[in-house]
C-alpha cells in the first residue's frame, strides 16, 4: 500500500479534530478568562467542522486503511456524526454552569474533545490496538473530567473510584485480548474472524479470551455485575461532565461491542455448538434490566436514578445485540443512538436548573418546575416520556424496535422480561413527571438559563418528539450502516 | 527450554495476585495503583511469550503501546490521588464511602 494524501483521506475527521484540539489548546493559553468565551466557541466550530468533514468525506464502500488497522464504513459515519452532535449538545450545556462556578476553563472543551476523538477511533478501530488506544484516551480524559471541580470532595473520590475499576476494566479487556491473540495470531478483526472461521485454532484459549474481553465490554457499558462505577461517578462528577459521561460513550461502546463481538468473534456463536457470547449476553442483559429498573425506584438523588436507568438501557441495547444479525443489531444502534441523545438532554437540563451554590440534584428540586417555567417543564416531560417508551416520543420506538427483533429470532421470554422491567421502570420516570406538575415549588428562584441553553434543550427535546413521528428518518440509516458491515 | 505454558502461568499468576490485589487491600490507595501497574504487566508477559512461539511481531508492538499507556495512565492516577489527598487529607480506601445508595 502506498501513501500520499488521498489515501488519508478517510481519515479526514479525525485529523480535523485533532488540529483542531491543538489550535484551540495553544489559543487558550493566551486568552484572559474574559475572553474565555471564544474557546467555547472554537471548540463548537471544531465538532461542526468534523461532522462536515464525516460527511465530506463519505462513500458508499467501506474503506480499510493502515494496514486494517483503521476502517470506514456506514456504520462508523453514522456513529461519528451522532456522537458529534451529542457532545455538541453537552458542551452547550455544559457553558453557563461552568462559568457560575469558576470552572470555565479551556481544558474542559479540550479534554471533551480528545475523549469525543478516541471515540471516534474506537467506532473506525479494524484491529485490537486501534481499539485500545481509543478506549484509553477516552477513558483517560473522562477520569481527569470526572476530577474537573478539583474543591469538590464527592468529584474527586468519584474520580478515584472510576480510575481504580476503569483501570481493572481495561485490564481484564487486554488480557482476553492477548488469549485472542495467542488463539488466533492475529490482532485485526477481519484476520481474527478469518481464523475462527478456518477451525484450526483452539477453542479453550479462545473461550477464555472471550470472557474476559465480554467483562472489559460490559463494565465500559456499564452492565450488572459490573455497574459499580455507574451511580457513583454519577452522583459525584459535577453534572455537566455527567451529561457527556453519560451519554456519548454508550455510542463508542456499541461501536466497541459490534467490532469485537461480531466482527472479530462472530465466529465464536452459537452455530459453533455451544452457547458463544450470546449465552453470556443473556445473563447480563437480564440481570441489568432488573437490577437497573427496581433500584431505581428507591433513589432520591436524581442523578444516581438516571444512573441506574441507564443500566436497565444498556441490558436494553444488549437484547438488540442478542437478537442477532440485521434486525437486532440494527434496532440496538437505534437504541443506543436515542438513548444517548435522550440522557443528555435530561442531565443538560438538571445542569440548566442548577444556580450558583445550588445544584439540582434530587427529585424534589424538580417539584413545580411547571409553575417556574412552563417550557422547561415540558422539555423535561419529553425526556422522561422517551426514556419510559411513551408515545408519540421515540424512546417508544426504540423499546418496539427492539421487542420485535426479540420476538422476530425466537426469545420471546426475553421481550417478556424486557416488557415487565420496562413497566415497572415507567413509575420512577413519571414520579419526576409527578413532581414537576403536580407538586408545589419549593424555591421561586427564577431560572437564568442562556439563550444558548435554551435553544439547545428546546431542539433536543423537539427532537424526541420529531423522531418519534418520523422513525423512519433515522431507523434506514441505521439499517444502510448494519447493512454495509 | 521455558515452554509457552510456564509463560503463560506466569502471567496469569501475577494478573490473579494483582486483581486479588485491588479487591483485597483495605488499606491504602498506592497500593492499589501499584496493582493496576502490575495487571498490565502480567499481560505484557503474556504478549510477548505468545509472540514469541507465533514468530509473530505484531504482539511486541503491542505490549510497547500497553506500556505508553500505563504510564499515562499512572500520571493520571496519581493526579487524582493528589487532588483527593487535598480534599480529603487520607488516602484509606476505607474513607471512600461518602457515595452510596
Amino acid at each position: 500500500m502506498e501513501y500520499n494524501a488521498s489515501t488519508l483521506l478517510p481519515l479526514a475527521p479525525e485529523i480535523v479534530l485533532l488540529s483542531a484540539i491543538a489550535v484551540i489548546l495553544i489559543v487558550d493559553l493566551f486568552l484572559d478568562q474574559a475572553k474565555r468565551f471564544f474557546t467555547y466557541g472554537l471548540s463548537i466550530a471544531a465538532l461542526v467542522m468534523t461532522i462536515a468533514a464525516v460527511m465530506a468525506s463519505g462513500s458508499e464502500h467501506s474503506q480499510t486503511l493502515m494496514y486494517g488497522a483503521y476502517v470506514r464504513d456506514a456504520m462508523s459515519d453514522v456513529l461519528k456524526i451522532s456522537l458529534l452532535s451529542v457532545g455538541i449538545f453537552a458542551f452547550i450545556y455544559s457553558r453557563a454552569y461552568l462559568m457560575e462556578r469558576g470552572l470555565f476553563r479551556g481544558e474542559f472543551y479540550t479534554l471533551g474533545m480528545l475523549a469525543i476523538l478516541g471515540m471516534m477511533i474506537m467506532v473506525s478501530a479494524g484491529g485490537f490496538l486501534s481499539l485500545y488506544l481509543g478506549l484509553e484516551l477516552l477513558a483517560l480524559s473522562l477520569y481527569a473530567l470526572v476530577a474537573f471541580d478539583g474543591k469538590s470532595k464527592a468529584g474527586s473520590e468519584a474520580a478515584m473510584k472510576y480510575f481504580v475499576l476503569g483501570a481493572l476494566a481495561s485490564g481484564m479487556l487486554l488480557y482476553g485480548i492477548s488469549m485472542i491473540y495467542g488463539g488466533t495470531g492475529m490482532l485485526d478483526f477481519a484476520g481474527v474472524a478469518k481464523a475462527i472461521a478456518s477451525g484450526e485454532t483452539d477453542k479453550t484459549v479462545l473461550t477464555f479470551g472471550l470472557v474476559f474481553v465480554l467483562i472489559g465490554i460490559s463494565f465500559k457499558f456499564g452492565a450488572v455485575p459490573f455497574h459499580m462505577w455507574a451511580p457513583d461517578v454519577y452522583q459525584g462528577a459535577p453534572v455537566v461532565v455527567t451529561a457527556f459521561l453519560g451519554s456519548v460513550p454508550k455510542i463508542a461502546a456499541f461501536a466497541m461491542a459490534m467490532r469485537i463481538l461480531s466482527q472479530g468473534l462472530g465466529g465464536l456463536g452459537p452455530d459453533m455448538g455451544w452457547q458463544g457470547w450470546q449465552g453470556m449476553l443473556v445473563i447480563l442483559a437480564v440481570l441489568s434490566v432488573a437490577l437497573g429498573n427496581v433500584v431505581a425506584l428507591v433513589q432520591d438523588n436524581i442523578k444516581r436514578m438516571l444512573a441506574y436507568s441507564t443500566i436497565s438501557h444498556v441490558g436494553f441495547i444488549f437484547m438488540g445485540l442478542l437478537a442477532g444479525a440485521g434486525k437486532g443489531y440494527t434496532s440496538a444502534m437505534f437504541y443506543t443512538i436515542v438513548y444517548a441523545l435522550t440522557a443528555v438532554g435530561a442531565f443538560g437540563l438538571l445542569a440548566i436548573l442548577s444556580r450558583k451554590g445550588v445544584e439540582a440534584e434530587n427529585i424534589h428540586d424538580l417539584k413545580g418546575l411547571n409553575k417556574r417555567s412552563p417550557w422547561l417543564a415540558a422539555m423535561m416531560m419529553l425526556m422522561m416520556f422517551s426514556m419510559a417508551g411513551v408515545p408519540p416520543t421515540v424512546g417508544f420506538f426504540a423499546k418496539l424496535f427492539v421487542l420485535d427483533a426479540l420476538i422476530n429470532a425466537q426469545m420471546l421470554w426475553l421481550a417478556l422480561v424486557a416488557v415487565a422491567f420496562s413497566v415497572i421502570g415507567a413509575f420512577y420516570y413519571l414520579r419526576v413527571v409527578k413532581a414537576m406538575y403536580f407538586d408545589k415549588p419549593i424555591s421561586q428562584a427564577p431560572i437564568l438559563a442562556g439563550a444558548d441553553a435554551r435553544i439547545a434543550i428546546s431542539v433536543n427535546g423537539l427532537a424526541m418528539l420529531y423522531y418519534g413521528i418520523f422513525p423512519a428518518s433515522l431507523l434506514t440509516l441505521c439499517q444502510a450502516a448494519i447493512q454495509s458491515l | 527450554m521455558i515452554s509457552l505454558s510456564e509463560y503463560l502461568l506466569l502471567g496469569a499468576l501475577l494478573f490473579v495476585i494483582s486483581v486479588a490485589g485491588i479487591f483485597i487491600n483495605r488499606k491504602n490507595l498506592i497500593v492499589l495503583l501499584m496493582c493496576i501497574e502490575l495487571m498490565l504487566l502480567a499481560v505484557n508477559i503474556n504478549f510477548v511469550a505468545f509472540s514469541h512461539f507465533l514468530g509473530d511481531v505484531t504482539g511486541q508492538v503491542f505490549v510497547f503501546f500497553i506500556l505508553t499507556v500505563a504510564a499515562a495512565e499512572a500520571a493520571i492516577g496519581l493526579a487524582i490521588l493528589i487532588v483527593l489527598f487535598r480534599n480529603r487529607r487520607t488516602i484509606d480506601v476505607e474513607d471512600l464511602d461518602s457515595l452510596k445508595g
